[in-house]
C-alpha cells in the first residue's frame, strides 16, 4: 500500500529535515507511527498524503508514484484513494455535521455528492453515534463527537489508505478506545490500511505493527 | 458551482450580523443617490405639474417665488398682500377669469384657504363625502387634512386665534366642516378651505352681532375655567345679522390665479403689469418653479458628487473588511485546502459571497427604491413642498 524509498524533506529556511530510508505498509495493515513531539510524524503523513511534495526519494501509495503527479494529481489522488483525520479536526464552525461530513464532495469537482453519497455519510454517521446530531452544529458537539464527526468525513470517500494525525490525542480513555474502535471497525469494512500517529502507549498492541520513528529521523 | 453558493450560504448566514451589515452598506451605496433623484424627480414632476396648471399668477410686488410658492402650495409668506381691487382689474380687461385666493391663515398645522367654488372646478377638486361650501362659516377638508385632523361633515373645526396677547383681537371662529375632498395627490389635500367670505370674517372685516360662545364649563372644574376658549360661531339663526364693513374692492386677498382665455389674451394681460408703478406683479408659476428647480437641481449635482466621494470611501472600506476577513479566516481556508481544494475553488467560493452580498444588497436596494418611489410623492409634499 505504501512504499517509501529514501525519503527526504526539509522545511524552507527551517532546521528541520526528514529523512526516510525505506517504509512499507503492505495492503490492509494497521501501523502506529510513534515518536516524540516535533520529530516529523505528522509531517511524514503530509507528504504520503501529497499534501507537500517531498524534496527527494520516492512515495509509492496504493501503487501510484506521487513524484510524478503535479499538484492538482496528488490532490485528486489525495481526496479519492486517502482519508485523513488530522490532529486539529479541521471542522468548519458554520457547517452542521452533515455537511462537514460530505464538505469534501462540496469542494472537490472530481467527487460527486449523489443520493447514493448521502445515504452512505447517514449509514456512517449512525454508525458513530452521529445519527441523531447531523444538524447540530460543531460547538454543539462534545470533543468526542467532533472527533467522530472527522473520522466520518475521512471515511466517506471509502479511502484505500487512512491516515490518523493523533486523532484520539485530545479525549479521555473511554472516548480513546471509543473511537479506535470505530476507526478500526470502518478500515477492516473498508479493507483499507491504516497508519496512525499516536502518544498512547496503552493503544499500540491492538495494531498489527508499531514502528518508532526514531529509525527514520536524521 | 450550485456547491459554492451553499456553502458561501452557510458561511454568510452563520456570520448573519456582519453579512447584514455588509448588505445595508452595499445596499445604501446605491440607494442614496438613486432615492435623491428619485425624490428631486418627483419634486419636478409635483412642482412643474402644479405650475403648469396655473397660467398666471397676479400678486403684490416682491418675491415671484414667494408668491408662487404661497398661492400654489399654500406656504406661509411674509410678502404685502392685494386687495380684491385686483381681482377685479383682470375681469375688468376680459382677458382672463381671476380666482382670488386668501392664504393667511393656518388651523392647526393646516394651511386655511379662502377661495371662491370655481376654485375647485379649476383645480378639479371633487367632493368625497358631504357637500360644498354654501354658508358662511362652513369649510371643506382636503383628503389628508381631514384624515390627520380626524375630522368628518358635521364636526366642527376651531380656527386658533391670530394673537393671544390682542385682547381687542378677533374670536377664533367655529368652521363647520360641511364636505371633505377626493385625495387630488397636491398641496390641496393638505388644506382647510372656506369661501373667502368666511376668511375676511377671520381677519375681522365681517362680523355678526351675536354674543360669542364659550366651551362647555364643568363647575366641578374651576380650575378648567381659565382654559375655556371664546369664539364666534356662524348659525343660521346668526347668519343674517353678519355683515361686512367698507368696500369690498379694498378686502385683503394673497394672489389671483389669472386664468387668460387665449395665449394672445395671456401675452396682452401681462403687458398691463410691465409698469414700474404698478403695485402688483404678474408672474408665470413655471418659470419661477423652473428657476427654483435649476437651483435644486444644482445642489443635487453637488450631493451627487459628495456622495459618489462618500461611497468610492465605503467600497473601499469594505474591500479592506473583506480582506481583513478573509486573513482572519487563513485557518478555515487552510482547512478547505487540507481537504483537497484547489485555490481556484477558494477564489469561486470568496466571489460566491460576493456575489450574494451583492444580490442582496441590490434586492434591498431594490425594495427600498421602490417603497421610496410608492412613497415619494407624499413626502415631496410633506416635507418639501407644503
Amino acid at each position: 500500500m505504501i512504499a517509501i524509498g529514501n525519503l527526504r524533506f526539509r522545511y524552507a529556511g527551517a532546521g528541520f529535515s526528514l529523512h526516510v530510508p525505506e517504509f512499507r505498509i503492505e495492503p490492509g495493515e494497521k501501523v502506529a507511527l510513534i515518536g516524540p513531539s516535533g520529530v516529523g510524524k505528522s509531517t511524514l503523513l503530509k507528504l504520503i498524503a501529497g499534501i507537500m511534495p517531498p524534496g527527494s526519494g520516492s512515495i509509492r501509495v496504493d501503487g501510484t508514484e506521487l513524484q510524478s503527479l503535479d499538484e492538482a494529481g496528488r490532490r485528486n489522488f489525495r481526496i479519492t484513494r486517502i482519508g485523513f483525520v488530522f490532529q486539529e479536526l479541521e471542522l468548519l464552525d458554520y457547517l452542521d455535521v452533515f455537511d462537514n461530513i460530505v464538505h469534501t464532495y462540496r469542494i472537490n469537482p472530481v467527487l460527486k455528492l449523489g443520493a447514493e453519497v448521502r445515504v452512505r455519510a447517514w449509514n456512517l454517521a449512525g454508525e458513530v453515534g452521529l445519527g441523531g446530531k447531523l444538524k447540530r452544529m460543531p460547538r454543539e458537539l462534545s470533543q468526542g463527537e467532533r472527533q467522530r464527526a472527522a473520522l466520518c468525513r475521512a471515511l466517506l470517500p471509502q479511502p484505500r489508505l487512512v491516515l490518523a494525525d493523533e486523532a484520539t490525542g485530545s479525549l479521555d480513555p473511554r472516548n480513546k478506545a471509543h473511537i479506535l474502535d470505530l476507526l478500526f471497525q470502518a478500515v477492516q469494512k473498508q479493507q483499507s490500511s491504516l497508519l496512525a500517529v499516536t502518544h498512547d502507549h496503552e493503544l499500540l498492541p491492538r495494531f498489527d505493527r508499531v514502528v518508532d520513528f526514531h529509525q527514520f529521523h536524521a | 458551482m450550485q456547491h459554492d453558493f451553499y456553502l458561501a450560504w452557510r458561511y454568510l448566514r452563520h456570520h448573519r450580523t456582519r453579512s447584514l451589515i455588509l448588505i445595508v452598506c452595499l445596499s445604501l451605496l446605491a440607494v442614496l443617490p438613486l432615492a435623491l433623484h428619485i425624490l428631486l424627480d418627483e419634486g419636478e414632476r409635483l412642482m412643474t405639474a402644479r405650475a403648469e396648471a396655473t397660467p398666471l399668477l397676479v400678486g403684490a410686488k416682491g418675491s415671484a417665488m414667494d408668491l408662487t410658492f404661497n398661492a400654489l402650495y399654500f406656504s406661509e409668506s411674509t410678502q404685502t398682500r392685494i386687495t380684491m381691487a385686483e381681482a377685479d382689474r383682470i375681469a375688468l380687461t376680459g382677458w382672463a377669469d381671476p380666482l382670488a385666493i386668501h392664504a393667511r391663515f393656518r388651523v392647526k398645522g393646516h394651511p386655511l384657504v379662502g377661495v371662491s367654488l370655481d376654485y375647485f372646478d379649476f383645480r378639479r377638486l371633487s367632493l368625497w363625502s358631504g357637500q360644498m361650501l354654501a354658508m358662511l362659516g362652513e369649510c371643506v377638508l382636503g383628503a389628508e387634512a381631514a384624515e390627520s385632523l380626524g375630522l368628518k361633515p358635521g364636526d366642527s373645526l376651531l380656527t386658533s386665534p391670530e394673537n393671544l396677547f390682542d385682547l381687542a383681537g378677533v374670536y377664533p371662529l367655529k368652521l363647520h366642516v360641511v364636505g371633505v375632498l377626493g385625495k387630488s395627490h397636491s398641496p390641496d389635500d393638505q388644506a382647510v378651505f372656506v369661501d373667502l367670505q368666511t376668511a375676511w370674517v377671520m381677519e375681522g372685516l365681517g362680523h355678526g352681532h351675536a354674543e360669542a360662545a364659550s366651551s362647555p364649563f364643568d363647575p366641578a372644574d374651576l380650575a378648567a375655567d381659565a382654559k375655556r376658549v371664546t369664539y364666534t360661531e356662524i348659525t343660521p339663526e346668526n347668519l343674517d345679522s353678519f355683515h361686512f364693513h367698507g368696500d369690498p374692492a379694498n378686502y385683503p386677498i394673497s394672489a389671483v390665479i389669472a386664468l387668460p382665455h387665449d395665449h394672445k389674451s395671456g401675452v396682452l394681460l401681462r403687458g398691463r403689469y410691465l409698469s414700474a408703478e404698478d403695485a402688483a406683479q404678474i408672474v408665470l408659476p413655471l418659470e419661477s418653479t423652473r428657476g427654483l428647480l435649476q437651483n435644486i437641481f444644482r445642489v443635487g449635482a453637488l450631493f451627487d458628487g459628495v456622495l459618489l466621494l462618500v461611497g468610492s470611501a465605503t467600497l473601499l472600506v469594505l474591500g479592506l473588511v473583506f480582506a481583513l476577513s478573509l486573513r482572519l479566516r487563513q485557518g478555515e481556508i487552510h482547512t478547505i485546502f487540507l481537504l483537497g481544494c484547489s485555490r481556484a475553488t477558494v477564489v469561486r467560493l470568496v466571489g460566491a459571497e460576493i456575489l450574494l452580498l451583492v444580490v442582496a444588497g441590490g434586492a434591498l436596494s431594490w425594495a427600498l427604491l421602490v417603497w421610496i418611489q410608492c412613497y415619494a410623492g407624499d413626502w415631496v409634499r410633506h416635507f418639501v413642498i407644503s
